[in-house]
C-alpha cells in the first residue's frame, strides 16, 4: 500500500490514500459537502459545480468530486468564497427550473431544493429562459409508461441518470443530445421511454436530485415526510435487495430502493415498483372450506384448523403417515420454513417435505454437495465487480437477477472479460465478449471440451488441483474424448470460439462461473453442476476473492427453506435424517421420535397422489398448477387426493382445487429472515397489518401443531431463530440482534463468527474438491418429425414464478399483459409465423396458444417460452424427466411443433413495447 | 417494425461498418461516411451503427445531435449556404436570403418538399473580398445580388426539372 497522504480539512488533519478525492476524504471525516451529480456508484463528471472547495494555492475554486487529494493540501468547504459560488450555481440552475415546488411529488426528498433553501438561492436572481430542456410548458411530462414520469423541466443536466443508466445498468436507453443551452437528456431520436431500451429499473429515479424523474406508484398520496419509511427485503428473486416499504395511515403508498449490503442501492423494476399486490382486492382474508355443494366456504380460524387436523389424523391413521405430504415455501421466511418440516416431521411424522428448490436448483445442492461438501454459491454478489473473467452460463442474470446482472456490468466495464453461453442473445450475450450460443442440454460436451482445451494447452493450476482436489486423473482422462472439434458437432458452437472461450477463462487470474436453471433444470442437472465444478477447480478459481461457482438461486428465500430442512432427505443444515446421531438431536429438542428413511420429492409426491399413495397435500405458499412440469398431470394428481391443504396470500391455480384454504400474511406484514443467493440472512420487517383475518404462515403452524398436541409456545419470530440455530450449526450464531443492517452469510457458527463471505477458502467443506467425470448425454425428449422444435422454457423481467404476485402489481401487468412464445425469424419465415400472430405450441402433453415474437435473437429451431403466464402456461407442454439424483424435472428442454392460428382482430404484438397492447386473447387447450 | 426498417437500403452502411470492425474511435468518421452515403442519418442507421459498435443508440444519437455537420433528417439533393457574416451581412446578405427562401417557399430556410434543396444560413465563408456571396454544394459564387443569386439558383432548378421529366 503507498504512503499515506496527509491533508487539513477545515483545520482537520485528516490522512487518506492517494488517489482519493476530496469529497471521499471529506465524507470520510464527517465533512459534507454538497453534491448534484456526484454518486457513489457513478464516475465523477463534475458537472454541477455544487461541491466548488477553496484550496490554498489554487488559482480557482476547485470540485471535491473530481479533485485528487495531494500532500499538504489545505482545503476549506465553506469559506465566504466557497458559499458565494455555491449560491450562484444554484441560481443559473433555478433559473432554467420549473419552480412548483408546491405541486412536485418530489418536495421534501429534491436535494436542489435541500440546497436552495440552505443557500438562500430562490431562482430569481438571473433572468432566464425558463423551461428549455425539450418542453415547452411545465408540466409537459413523458407519462406514457407506468412506471415514472420525466418531466425534463425539472432537470438539471446532472447526468446521474445518464450515468446510472450506462455504467450500472449497462443499457443506456438516454444520454445527453444536443449542445449549449439547448442540451437535453433524451432517448434516441427523443422516442419514448417505452421505445427505448429502458428496462424501467427506476435507478435513475433513485439517482435523481430534483423532481425530473418521479415514480407514478404514490403519486398525491403522500410526499417524503408525510410517510414511514420500513426497511424490509424484497420478496421477489435470490438477490436479497435491500428496500424501503412508505407507509402512510397503514397503507403502503409505495416502495424505493434503499442502501443494503446485496444491493448497495440498486433495485429492479419489480423491486422498485412490484408491490402493488400486496394490497390487491383479490387477497384471502378469512379461512375457506369446501362444503357439500363443491364451492369454498368463509369460515371461521377454528373451524379451518379443526377440520384439517382430524382430516389428516385421519388420513394417517388409514393409511401411514407417508400418505400425507407437505410443500413448503421459497416465498416465506426461514422461520416459517423451520416449523413448516417441524410440523410435517415431528406431528404428521413423514420426511414427505419439499419445496419449489426441486425445479430450480436440487441439481446444485446435490452437485456440489457432492463435490464441494456444500451445495451453495461460494462467492459473494458484489465480489464480481472485481473479477478478471466472468463466465455466465444457463442465466439470463440481467433479467432474472438484475442486480447482479448490473454488478457484473460493472466488472465488464472495469475490464473483466465476459462469456456467454446461452441459446439465446440475452442482453447478456450482447454484451459478451464471446457469446457460445449452443444447443439446449449440450452444456456437458460444451464444458468438458473447455477443460480439454485447458489440459491440452497447459493452462490448469496445478499447484490447485495437487493440494486441494482429488479424482483428477478420471477427468482428464474423461475430457480428453471431448475434442472442440467433437464437442462443435454436440454443441452447435465452432470450435474456435470453444478454444476462445476455455483461453479466455483460463488465462485470467480471477474467475467466476455464475449458473443458474439453463444448467440444473434437465434430466443431467447434477452432472452439468459437476463439470462446472470440474472447470473452475481445474483453474483454481475457488476459496478466492471474485472468483467461485456461483448458482443464483431465483426465490427471495429458496436457500432459506433448503437450509431450513424443507427437503425429504435433511434435516436443518443439510444434516441427514438418516445420520441417528443428528436426527436425535432433534428429536430431544423436538420430543418426538423422526422418521429416518427419506421421504418424497415433490415431483414424485404429484406421481404419488396420481397414482394414489399419496391422499393429503399441504401447500405452503407454492402453486404447482403453473410451476409444475405438464401441469395436466399434476392437476390429475391433486384432483386425486383425499385432502389438499393451501395456504396462501392469494386463490392461486392451486388453491382453486383446496379443500381448505388458510390466508397468510404477506411478507410486508410478518417479522423474519430470508436467505439470500449469497447466504446472507437478512431481517423481514412489518410494514402493515394483514387484511381481514389473515396470519402469518408461523401462526398458523404453531395454531395447527397444538392441534396435534404440541405447544411449541412461540411469540415472536426472533423465539424460533434462537431454537433454530442451536439446532442448525451453520446458523449457530445468526440471532436478530446481529442481523441489522447487514445481515450475517452462513457459515456462522458462534455468536462471535463474522459470517463468511467466500466457502472454501482453506479447505472444502467435505475436505477436498472432488473432481467428478461426466459425459454427454442428450434431452430425454429431442426433437423428430412430429415435434421438430426444442421449447426452453424461463422467467422475464417483469413478471415472476407464477405471476400471483407480478401479474396483480397494477404497473408490471400493464407494462406486460400476456405471455408469448420466442420464434427465430428464420423459422418464422418457414412456418408462415408473423410477428404477433398467435401460435398453438404443442408437444407430447399438451398444446396452448400464444403470441408469437419473431426475433433473430434465439438460434433456429429453438422457442422460448415464460412460465408466468395461466392463459398460455408454459408448463402444460414441459417434460417430467427427472435427474436421476436431484429428481430436478427437465423443465428446459421439450420437443414441439408451432401452428400458426389466424388472427384474431387487431394486429400487433403486445410484449416488446408494451402499454400500446391490444387485449390478446389466449386460451389453454390440452389441459382438461 | 417501422416503415424506415423495411426500405431502408442497409447494403451501404454495412460496407462501411465492414471498414471500422476493431477500430476504437470509430464513432464519428462512420456517421460522416454514413451521411455522405445517405445524405443524412436515418434512424434506421443510427440503430444499426450503435448495433454494430456496441454502443447505446442514446449515445450514437448524442453524438449525431452534438455536431452542426450531422443531420437526422433527408436533406436536399443541393445544399446552399448563404454566408451572414460580417462583411456579407454589411452588404445585403440578408436580402439575398430571404429572396432565395421565398422564391422556394421556405420560411427561414430548410429543405424543399421535393428535395431538391436545403438552404442554411452560415456565420462566414472565408471569402469575404468576394461578399455577400453564397455557396452551392462544392461551389462558390461572389458579388451576388438578389436578382444574380436567384438566377445561379434557378440554373439548379433548371437542371433538377430536366432530370425529373
Amino acid at each position: 500500500m503507498a504512503d499515506a497522504i496527509k491533508l487539513n480539512i477545515d483545520g482537520t488533519d485528516v490522512e487518506t490514500q492517494p488517489g482519493t478525492t476530496i469529497i471521499d476524504v471529506a465524507t470520510e471525516a464527517g465533512i459534507e459537502i454538497p453534491k448534484l451529480c456526484q454518486h457513489r456508484l457513478l464516475s465523477a463528471n463534475g458537472t454541477c459545480r455544487m461541491c466548488l472547495v477553496e484550496v490554498e494555492g489554487a488559482r480557482t475554486l476547485l470540485t471535491a468530486c473530481t479533485t485528487p487529494v495531494q500532500p499538504g493540501m489545505k482545503v476549506s468547504t465553506r469559506s465566504e468564497q466557497v458559499l458565494r459560488a455555491r449560491r450562484s450555481v444554484l441560481e443559473f440552475l433555478l433559473a432554467e427550473h420549473s419552480l412548483d415546488c408546491l405541486v412536485c411529488e418530489r418536495s421534501g426528498d429534491c436535494r436542489l431544493q435541500d440546497y436552495a433553501y440552505e443557500y438562500g438561492a430562490d431562482g430569481r436572481q438571473i433572468a432566464g429562459k425558463h423551461y428549455e430542456r425539450g418542453v415547452e410548458e411545465p408540466g409537459e411530462v413523458e407519462a406514457d409508461n407506468p412506471f415514472f414520469v420525466r418531466d425534463m423541466s425539472k432537470c438539471i443536466l446532472c447526468g446521474r441518470c445518464v450515468r446510472m443508466c450506462a455504467e450500472v445498468m449497462g443499457y443506456g436507453a438516454v444520454d445527453f443530445a444536443s449542445r449549449g443551452a439547448e442540451t437535453k437528456v433524451a432517448t434516441s431520436f427523443e422516442m419514448p421511454l417505452t421505445e427505448s431500451s429502458c428496462v424501467f429499473c427506476g435507478n435513475c429515479v433513485t439517482a435523481c436530485p430534483t423532481g425530473a424523474l418521479q415514480p407514478k406508484q404514490g403519486a398525491r398520496q403522500g410526499r417524503a415526510y408525510e410517510y414511514e419509511k420500513v426497511r424490509t427485503i424484497c420478496p421477489y428473486c435470490g438477490v436479497g435487495c435491500s428496500i424501503n416499504l412508505h407507509v402512510r395511515d397503514g397503507r403502503i403508498i409505495g416502495s424505493s430502493a434503499v442502501e443494503g449490503p446485496a444491493n448497495r442501492g440498486l433495485v429492479c423494476v419489480k423491486g422498485h415498483f412490484g408491490h402493488g399486490w400486496i394490497q390487491d382486492e383479490d387477497r384471502l382474508t378469512r379461512p375457506l372450506v369446501r362444503k357439500d355443494d363443491g364451492e369454498l366456504h368463509p369460515t371461521s380460524w377454528d373451524e379451518a384448523l379443526d377440520l384439517v387436523a382430524e382430516r389428516l389424523r385421519t388420513i394417517k391413521s388409514k393409511h401411514g403417515s407417508d400418505a400425507i405430504g407437505g410443500l413448503a415455501s421459497a416465498k416465506c421466511t426461514n422461520e416459517e420454513n423451520y416449523l413448516f418440516q417441524r410440523f410435517m416431521r415431528s406431528c404428521v411424522a413423514t420426511n414427505n417435505v419439499d419445496h419449489c428448490a426441486r425445479l430450480c436448483h436440487a441439481s446444485t445442492v446435490a452437485g456440489l454437495a457432492t463435490v464441494f461438501g456444500s451445495g451453495a454459491m461460494t462467492n459473494s454478489n458484489w465480489e464480481f465487480e472485481s473479477s478478471d473473467v466472468l463466465f455466465i452460463t444457463g442465466s439470463n442474470t440481467t433479467e432474472t437477477h438484475p442486480v447482479i446482472g448490473a454488478v457484473v456490468e460493472r466488472g465488464r466495464r472495469a475490464g473483466a472479460k465476459l462469456i456467454v453461453a446461452d441459446p439465446r442473445v440475452t442482453d447478456m450475450a450482447y454484451r459478451a465478449d464471446l457469446h457460445l450460443q449452443h444447443h439446449p442440454g449440450s452444456d456437458i460436451a460444451l464444458l468438458n471440451a473447455m477443460a480439454h482445451v485447458i489440459l491440452a494447452e497447459g493452462l490448469e493450476d496445478k499447484e490447485f488441483i495437487e493440494n486441494r482436489t482429488e479424482g483428477f486423473a478420471e477427468v482428464k482422462e474423461k475430457v480428453a474424448e471431448y475434442s472442440p472439434e467433437r464437442a462443435a458437432e454436440l454443441t452447435g458452437v465452432p470450435a474456435a470460439d470453444i478454444i476462445e472461450a476455455a483461453r479466455m477463462f483460463a488465462r485470467e487470474r480471477r474467475g467466476a462461473v455464475l449458473y443458474s436453471m439453463g444448467i440444473t433444470q434437465h434430466s443431467k442437472g447434477v452432472d452439468n453442476v459437476k463439470a462446472i465444478a470440474n472447470l473452475a477447480m481445474l483453474t483454481g478459481n475457488i476459496g478466492r476473492f471474485a472468483t467461485g461457482v456461483n448458482p443464483l438461486r431465483g426465490q427471495n428465500n429458496v436457500q432459506g427453506a433448503c437450509d431450513m430442512g424443507c427437503i425429504p432427505s435433511h434435516l436443518p443444515g443439510y444434516q441427514l435424517v438418516s445420520k441417528k446421531e443428528l436426527r436425535s438431536k432433534f428429536e430431544r429438542a423436538w420430543g418426538s421420535p423422526l422418521r429416518a428413511d427419506p421421504g418424497l420429492t415433490m415431483i414424485e409426491m404429484i406421481n404419488e397422489a396420481a397414482d394414489g399413495g399419496l391422499r393429503a397435500l399441504y401447500i405452503m405458499g407454492e402453486n404447482p398448477m403453473l410451476a409444475d412440469p405438464d401441469i395436466t398431470h399434476v392437476k390429475e394428481g391433486l384432483e386425486n387426493l383425499d385432502f389438499l391443504v393451501v395456504q396462501d396470500v392469494f386463490l392461486t391455480e392451486t388453491a382453486q382445487l383446496a379443500d381448505v384454504v388458510l390466508p397468510a400474511a404477506s411478507f410486508a406484514e410478518k417479522s423474519g429472515t430470508f436467505t439470500n443467493t449469497e447466504r446472507r440472512v437478512q431481517l423481514v420487517r412489518p410494514a402493515v397489518s394483514s387484511p381481514g383475518e389473515a396470519k402469518a404462515d408461523w401462526r398458523i403452524l404453531c395454531d395447527l401443531a397444538a392441534r396435534f398436541g404440541q405447544s411449541w409456545g412461540y411469540e415472536e419470530s426472533a423465539e424460533i431463530m434462537s431454537d433454530l440455530s442451536a439446532l442448525t450449526p451453520s446458523y449457530g450464531g445468526i440471532s436478530y440482534d446481529r442481523l441489522d443492517p447487514v445481515g450475517l452469510q452462513w457459515p456462522c457458527p458462534d455468536a462471535d463468527h463474522p459470517g463468511t463471505p467466500i466457502l472454501h477458502t482453506e479447505t472444502f467443506a467435505r475436505g477436498k474438491g472432488l473432481f467428478s467425470p461426466v459425459d454427454h448425454r442428450p434431452p430425454a425428449e429431442v426433437p423428430n418429425g412430429e415435434f421438430p422444435i426444442v421449447l426452453t422454457t424461463g422467467r422475464m423481467l417483469y413478471h415472476f414464478h407464477t405471476g400471483s404476485m407480478t401479474r396483480r402489481a397494477p404497473s408490471l401487468h400493464a407494462h406486460v399483459p400476456t405471455g408469448y412464445v420466442e420464434v427465430n425469424e428464420q423459422d418464422a419465415g418457414h412456418l408462415g409465423i408473423e410477428h404477433g400472430q398467435p401460435v398453438k405450441v404443442i408437444s407430447r402433453r399438451g398444446g396452448v396458444v400464444t403470441q408469437a415474437v419473431v426475433t433473430p435473437n434465439i438460434k433456429q429451431g429453438v422457442v422460448f417460452m415464460p412460465f408466468h403466464f395461466a392463459e398460455a402456461a408454459a408448463n402444460v407442454l414441459t417434460n417430467t424427466a427427472l435427474d436421476p439424483v436431484a429428481k430436478i424435472p427437465e423443465l428446459k428442454v421439450c420437443a414441439v411443433r408451432l401452428e400458426p392460428q389466424p388472427w384474431e382482430g387487431a394486429r400487433g404484438c403486445c410484449c416488446e413495447t408494451s402499454g400500446e397492447s391490444d387485449a390478446f386473447e389466449a386460451t389453454n387447450e390440452g389441459s382438461d | 417494425m417501422s416503415e424506415s426498417v423495411q426500405t431502408f437500403d442497409g447494403a451501404k452502411l454495412n460496407a462501411i461498418l465492414s471498414r471500422f470492425v476493431g477500430k476504437p474511435g470509430a464513432l464519428i468518421p462512420i456517421l460522416q461516411q454514413t451521411q455522405d452515403e445517405y445524405g443524412y442519418l436515418p434512424r434506421e442507421a443510427v440503430r444499426r451503427i450503435a448495433r454494430g459498435l456496441r454502443m447505446p443508440e442514446a449515445q450514437v444519437y448524442g453524438v449525431a445531435t452534438f455536431y452542426a455537420q450531422f443531420h437526422l433528417k433527408p436533406r436536399g439533393r443541393h445544399i446552399i449556404r448563404v454566408c451572414l457574416g460580417t462583411a456579407c451581412h454589411v452588404r445585403g446578405a440578408e436580402m439575398i436570403f430571404s429572396r432565395i427562401t421565398s422564391a422556394l417557399d421556405l420560411n427561414g430556410g430548410g429543405t424543399t418538399e421535393d428535395l431538391a434543396f436545403t438552404v442554411e444560413k452560415v456565420a462566414c465563408l472565408g471569402c469575404c473580398g468576394l461578399a455577400p456571396m453564397m455557396m452551392i454544394d462544392d461551389e462558390t459564387y461572389g458579388r451576388l445580388t438578389p436578382k444574380s443569386a436567384m438566377e445561379i439558383v434557378n440554373g439548379y432548378l433548371g437542371e433538377t426539372l430536366a432530370r425529373a421529366s
